[in-house]
């Protein structure tokens, strides 16, 4: 209940971990493996409709009228709903997930697109009808009168003077900027400076559940809607769009197809909730797979400039970086995401003379959004490449340079912040690079590369949102434990880790907790399954409830046992006394004694995250996030010569994740991180032309398939110096973090030049290759 | 519609009945019919999201007519078993940590039925060529290719039941 105390571990005292730590098949994993797992598109209701939705195949076009008439008229289609409809009703807040807006500009996004569109797929109308096939065929009977309009679609053009307008009067959706110490004098003590410029690209989240939902106003005038989100609490935007109480409109997650960011801003629940007022009836949507490509946004394009000042030592004096992303046609979560970008644009380093300004510009492209890494990971992908870069001029090895200038706890970061947890960057980094072995020597038509990076990512949402999360435990009468606490399971086994919790700390196996999850009106709110912060926050919350009721028990069983509550143990179903294990009962005799003494079985408890109050707006100095993760990716690669293709041979993620809680699902991560950082690094990439978007499919978007998979290892350390339960730091977007800027480097490495805009197609690696030829023969 | 067809087929051994139009996939009428257990990811044959067995071959049911599967045995990811006689393959998913987000699952199991029974002691180059049409964003594969070689190795009967590697 408290706020946590910043300088020391947290881990429980009195609790030997029997299975937090261990390896442990996930209490989700049985129903989803024999099929009975039910998704957001897989719900059935009597008297459903079901919608489809028309978007924009236009980027940039003023909209003369739209004419729905023929629609309307079509057999079977009950509700045909457009922008002319909704009136005042057609906005929707996109800010700040779950908290129904903040502070950013111009953060509320029509519903529907009212006089003009801004982005090739911006939703134009909704249809409900009795079909799918029905829907489909009205849709097809929509005529739009469309003015194009010229719009503006690089991140720099749109910043210039009299640029088309897309967004506010400058097309800015925010800046940031750092000043810290002295950037003259940094520079004036550099033995060597090196200026780079870096770019990345578009990235598809490629859950494979496409967004479903079903929406429907039960017998209370309740609106239910039951989606495939990362978020419940969007329960209040839909509110506030509709004009409805809040306490009117209940939104629940049940297993999530995979997240990644994409199901974190609202998607279809609006549009259902719409169609289910208007039409009395219950309303289902499931998005094809095209339409999914361009109803959530996208990783944010992202170009960084990095001026470095450093001695020939390798001691970095001083850096000035340029930051700018690709905002598209809407602000969304643009500025978090840059100012996440700014905070980790010198990723895990220590720069004391420092100047930064960030900027997130709109286009008439696809609206860019939250996804795995958020601003940060592009940063660390721009930071470590340079510091690579700056070790070839300096002639330094790589590793050193990075030891030479690593931050560690109790110096301040970016911001100023001071890191108080344990920073293993050295740790890590020198296993991962040891795990990849001896470099292999080249053939004729193969060039081998090894490469690392290190990073510094966050976990936990920005303090000065004053994030909290709540949860409920409590033992039933025959000894069995109930976990109620409403936080979203997107597949990395949040629901299974509170089981895991509350049974570590009640004494019973976590395969016979029980946990209601995802449901925010029957349960606790826990907050938004985003930032790394579903395991820390929920679970510090299910930690802090089960040691409440743990207390209570034992206190009622120290008396009856005559001994401290510190000579009292729960495990394995038994409460006993530590020096003598026979003298004990079962934990469903316990609960009979408990109740009979009316000792209170239940506890719900809130973790506050340590709450801040912003940035200084000229110096860009204060607290932004509650802790940092740190470790470090290695990446053993070959380089075909003759075709530029890359294959990565072996992936080595090393992190300290504070404390595991299920090590099982810690590799899951880590492995998954490294596939899709991979493609990140080599295949992915949205082509938009004039904001078209080009390949909005699996066959033409290509993620890594099994073929693609190297031979993966996973070191995870355990510093135990975390914010979360037991001392956990948050892993789902730090082990993705240094992926892709492993493979980058060790490509660099492999071919001896490096490729400055992502990602490392085979196009680009050959004329890199040949590129480096022609000058090897010009000198 | 005049182009309507009834539709007589097996589905886990028990015989369903429904009407079709000449051009609805057969993933679109099983799950209209409930069987829900098959997964759709894209409607285009690229994520193998919906694989069932077919007469014990497998298919993309996204790109298979439902007319073409009038008179056929068709099985799910839920004919291959459940808890108390859970296929080697399904126990080796729970056990290695192979399902994450579970969504791509019920193919990756058909799939690899498919696999071995096709090739009962395949390599690992084998299993990422068997699993090649289907797509997983969540595991990066890894355990899942564990999972097939545990499983294959307990229906060669080579290591006791449910010992995972
Ligand atoms: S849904 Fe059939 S292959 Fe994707
Ligand atoms: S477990 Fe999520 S897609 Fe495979």
């Amino acid at each position: 209940m408290s706020t946590p105390d910043l300088t020391t571990p947290n881990a429980i005292a009195n609790v030997n971990l029997r299975q937090v730590g261990k390896a442990k098949p996930r209490n989700d994993a049985p129903t989803k493996v024999y099929g009975k797992a039910v998704y957001a598109g897989d719900f059935y209701m009597e008297n459903m409709l079901f919608a489809k939705v028309l978007h924009s195949d236009r980027a940039s076009a003023n909209i003369r009228g739209i004419d729905t008439s023929a629609a309307k008229a079509l057999s079977g289609v009950h509700c045909v709903l457009t922008a002319e409809d909704l009136g005042d009703l057609n906005r929707v807040m996109t800010d700040l997930p779950g908290q129904a807006g903040g502070g950013t500009k111009n953060t509320k996004q029509p519903i529907l697109a009212d006089d003009c569109v801004r982005f090739c797929g911006e939703p134009l109308a909704l249809v409900a009808a009795e079909s799918y096939e029905i829907a489909q065929s009205a849709l097809d009977l929509i005529v739009v009168d469309w003015e194009d309009t010229e719009g503006v679609y690089d991140k720099f053009e749109s910043q210039k003077p009299g640029a088309f307008n897309v967004y506010g009067d400058d097309n800015i959706v925010a800046a940031y900027k750092i000043r810290k110490g002295d950037i003259d004098k940094g520079f004036e003590d550099a033995d060597y400076i090196l200026e780079n410029t870096f770019s990345s690209q578009y990235q598809e989240q490629a859950f494979l559940e496409p967004e479903a939902a079903v929406a429907w106003v039960d017998e209370h005038e309740v609106l239910n809607i039951r989606s495939s989100t990362q978020v419940v609490e969007h329960f209040r935007a839909v509110a506030d769009a509709l004009g409805l109480p809040h306490n009117k409109v209940h939104l629940t997650a049940p297993y999530v197809g995979g997240g990644f960011g994409g199901k974190e801003v609202m998607t279809i629940e609006v549009w259902l909730a719409l169609l289910a007022m208007e039409t009395k009836r219950p309303v289902k949507l499931i998005q094809t797979r095209e339409n999914s490509f361009i109803s959530h946004g996208p990783r944010h394009p992202f170009t960084f400039t990095h001026k470095t000042g450093v001695t020939k030592d390798g001691k970095i004096t001083a850096m000035k970086i340029k930051v700018t992303s690709d905002a598209g046609a809407y602000a969304k979560l643009s500025p978090y995401i840059l100012l996440y970008a700014t905070v980790g644009a010198t990723g895990p380093y220590r720069v004391d003379n420092l100047w930064i300004d960030s900027t997130s510009a709109a286009t008439n492209n696809i609206p860019t959004c939250a996804y795995r890494g958020f601003g940060t990971m592009q940063a660390n992908t721009a930071c470590e490449a340079q510091m690579e870069e700056i070790a070839n001029l300096i002639g330094m090895d790589s590793l050193d340079l990075r030891r030479q200038n690593f931050i560690q706890t109790g110096d301040p970061n970016t911001t100023g912040q001071i890191i108080r947890s344990a920073v293993w960057s050295d740790k890590c980094a020198t296993q991962a690079k040891a795990a990849l072995g001896d470099k292999e020597d080249n053939t004729d038509h193969l060039a081998y590369g090894h490469g690392i990076a290190c990073y510094q990512q966050s976990y936990g949402r920005i303090r000065w949102m004053k994030d909290t999360s709540e949860s409920w435990v409590g033992m039933e009468m025959d000894g069995t434990v109930i976990v109620r606490c409403a936080v979203t399971d997107i597949g990395a086994g949040q629901m299974s880790a509170l089981a895991q919790i509350a049974g570590e700390v009640l004494g019973v196996p976590m395969s016979e907790v029980t946990v209601y999850f995802g449901d925010g009106h029957v349960n606790p709110l826990a907050g938004t399954s985003t930032a790394s912060r579903a395991l820390y926050m929920s679970g510090k919350a299910t930690e802090l409830a089960s040691v409440a009721v743990r207390e209570n028990v034992l206190t009622c069983m120290a008396k009856h046992f005559d001994v401290s509550v510190g000579e009292l143990d729960l495990a394995d179903g038994r409460v006993f006394v530590l020096d003598n294990p026979e003298r004990g009962m079962t934990v469903k005799e316990m609960i009979k004694l408990c109740a009979a003494e009316g000792v209170h079985r239940h506890n719900l408890a809130i973790y506050r995250a340590p709450p801040s109050e912003g940035l200084d707006p000229e110096t860009g100095q204060g607290e932004v996030f509650p802790d940092f993760t740190y470790g470090a990716h290695a990446a053993k690669v070959s380089v075909d010569v003759d075709t530029g293709e890359v294959t990565v041979i072996k992936s080595v993620g090393a992190h300290d994740v504070g404390q595991s809680i299920n090590l099982r699902a810690v590799e899951g991560q880590i492995e998954g991180s490294a596939l899709m950082g991979q493609g990140f690094a080599l295949s992915e990439e949205l082509i938009l032309e004039k904001g078209v978007l080009k390949n909005g499919s699996f066959s033409e978007y290509l993620i890594p398939t099994s073929e693609d998979v190297p031979e993966i290892e996973c070191i995870v350390l355990e510093s135990r110096s975390g914010l979360g339960p037991f001392g956990s730091k948050g892993i789902g977007e730090p082990v993705f973090s240094p992926v892709a800027a492993s493979i980058v480097n060790a490509v660099a490495d492999a071919i001896g030049t490096r490729i400055f805009h992502l990602p490392l197609t085979p196009e680009k690696v050959l004329a890199a290759i040949n590129e480096k030829k022609m000058k090897q023969a010009a000198e | 519609m005049s182009n309507e067809k009834i539709i007589n087929l097996t589905v886990n051994g028990a015989s369903v009945q429904f009407i079709a139009p000449s051009h609805r996939t057969l993933l679109e009428a099983l799950r209209h019919e409930g069987f829900v257990e098959i997964k759709c990811g894209c409607e285009k044959g690229d994520c193998g999201a919906c694989a069932v067995l077919m007469d014990g071959e497998p298919i993309d049911s996204c790109l298979t007519l439902a007319w073409h599967a009038d008179g056929h045995e068709v099985v799910t990811i839920k004919g291959l078993g459940d808890k108390g006689n859970a296929d080697p393959l399904q126990k080796a998913f729970i056990d290695t940590g192979a399902s994450q987000c579970g969504y791509c699952t019920p193919g990756m199991i058909i799939a690899a039925k498919a696999l071995l029974k096709e090739n009962p002691d395949p390599s690992l180059d084998d299993i990422k060529r068997g699993l090649s049409g289907n797509l997983c964003r969540c595991t990066g594969y890894t355990r899942i290719f564990e999972a097939v070689e545990v499983a294959a190795a307990e229906m060669r009967g080579e290591t006791q039941e449910g010992e995972a590697a």
